[in-house]
């Protein structure tokens, strides 16, 4: 690896994005949107919107960059681009990290939007400081990153890549915790929501929500960060400098 | 540049069973077939990224794709493999990073191939002509010792073909090997070697002035349908050595006749 190459490659995907301001605004702007469409539904039940509220500042960095780094990925393997890219000097590090870093810029930009529109306008309750909320929401983009690389490796087509959404991110989403606490699950989903990566991220967020301190948060989130990087250690072992 | 033994199957066919070639440095090397005959293949195999059963391929005496030729190797895949969301010069200012290509690098090959006047276009706004000059130009950044060109020219006018040649030999001249593909036949008068293949296998190895002498003609097209021809009734002799039925004869008939207009045009 070779920080030369990792900032060229993260600053070739923040220019190819770039290009597309339509993207950027829904990537940055979606997310308040929909924050706020939750807090108006429960506008009229006192303190629905400070259980839920959090959670879903959870989910969407993890759902957008997911989405968005299979396909862009799996548009290079398409194109013929990362088969050039393995004939250069480059490592497959250079690549993965590169655009980790870019989408983890895009995503720390959209938590800050997102986290700031749900405490200002939308009345978010929070009683940890908010900065770990942001944490939160970055560390979830990272993962849903290193998660989207890893499908993009088993999807052939843009087709499969977003149906891949269905099936690694919902169940997630329903085993989280989000509409029913975990410990509160039939056993076996229980266990099953142990070894989801998103049932830590909302573990954490409610602890920053409930204003606990120290491992009660850092705890669940460093299980996150664990998941992501065996995502990406994963991820990486899919690039071959050779294809049949 | 020698490839020794090298088998390939892909999926379940295989493409090389055993092939053997030896590209001297310094020369252009024009690389011809019919398509499906296993040029891309091969070209991928010389730049390391095809997975291979077996045999040997080293490549500026170094093991194909070993890390130590990265640099001195480039490769232009016959897709254009550039970004389309980004402009000429913002492709080439990273490709030229990846190999630590001057910055001047970026200006002279976008000179090269005749795209100037385009360079702060996207790909996507380009035609199907520059964007494939355009993957062209990342394949020169820097001063690689190897290039490797996947049908470079294909969709090009004849005048910016003709240009391109002229970069290619100026290569060459200062000192680079050059493997070309292409299925246009005209373009083999201007290699040094030809290396012709056909189903996989490699079934002449010479230069464009030993094509014409060996098949007695002047014509790029009909040399090689003889040299196909010739090659696909030794095959027939060998594989099947009971007297043709008479649908096999109407067929290898056929066929000559189809070789004789060639020539004749």
């Amino acid at each position: 690896m070779n920080g030369v190459l990792t900032l060229a490659t993260a600053g070739r995907v923040l220019r190819q994005l770039s290009h597309d301001p339509r993207s950027i605004a829904l990537m940055l702007v979606a997310p308040s949107l929909l924050v706020g469409l939750f807090a108006w539904l429960f506008s009229d039940q006192e303190g629905v919107f400070d259980q839920f509220g959090g959670p879903i500042l959870a989910l969407f960095p993890f759902i957008v960059m997911f989405l968005i780094t299979s396909i862009t990925t799996l548009r290079e393997r398409r194109s013929g681009t990362l088969e050039r890219l393995m004939t250069t000097p480059i490592a497959k590090a250079d690549f993965i990290v590169g655009y980790g870093l870019a989408f983890g810029l895009m995503a720390t930009l959209q938590a800050v939007i997102t986290v700031t529109f749900a405490v200002w306008v939308c009345g978010l309750q929070v009683d940890g400081p908010l900065w770990q909320l942001g944490l939160v929401a970055v560390v979830d983009a990272i993962l849903g990153t290193a998660l989207g690389l890893l499908a993009s490796a088993f999807a052939r087509t843009e087709f499969q890549a977003v149906q891949f959404m269905p099936l690694i991110v919902f169940p997630q989403i329903i085993l989280g915790g989000l509409f029913m606490p975990r410990e509160d699950m039939p056993e076996a989903l229980y266990q099953i929501s142990k070894i989801l990566p998103l049932s830590y991220a909302i573990d954490t967020i409610n602890a920053v929500t409930d204003g606990d301190e120290g491992w009660e948060v850092f705890g669940p989130l460093l299980i996150v960060v664990a998941f992501a990087v065996g995502a990406l250690i994963l991820a990486s072992l899919t690039l071959r400098r050779r294809t049949p | 540049m020698s490839v020794r033994g090298l088998h390939v199957t892909r999926g379940r066919t295989e493409v090389f069973t055993g092939l053997d070639l030896h590209i001297p440095r310094g020369q252009i090397t024009g690389l011809l077939g019919p398509s499906g005959c296993g040029k891309t293949t091969l070209m991928r195999s010389i730049v390391g990224v095809q997975k291979v059963a077996g045999g040997d391929v080293t490549v500026l005496g170094e093991p194909a794709g070993s890390r130590a030729l990265r640099k001195r190797v480039a490769y232009d895949t016959q897709a254009a493999s550039v970004y389309g969301d980004l402009t000429i010069q913002q492709n080439l200012r990273y490709f030229a990073r990846l190999v630590d290509a001057p910055r001047t690098d970026v200006d002279r090959v976008i000179e090269q191939v005749g795209l100037a006047d385009q360079r702060d276009q996207t790909i996507d706004s380009l035609s199907g002509g520059q964007e494939s000059r355009v993957s062209l130009a990342v394949a020169m950044l820097g001063v690689p010792e190897l290039l490797v060109l996947d049908e470079p020219t294909v969709g090009l006018d004849p005048l910016l073909r003709a240009e391109l040649w002229e970069v290619f030999r100026g290569l060459a001249d200062a000192g680079a090997t050059l493997i070309v593909s292409s299925h246009v036949m005209d373009e083999a008068l201007r290699c040094d070697r030809l290396v012709l293949m056909r189903a996989g296998r490699i079934i002449a190895d010479t230069t464009p002035d030993g094509l014409f002498a060996d098949t007695g003609t002047t014509d790029p097209d009909a040399a090689f349908l003889t040299l196909i021809e010739r090659d696909a009734n030794a095959r027939a002799a060998a594989e099947a050595p009971h007297p043709l039925t008479r649908r096999e004869a109407r067929e290898q008939a056929e066929h000559a006749h189809h070789a004789d207009e060639g020539s004749a045009s």
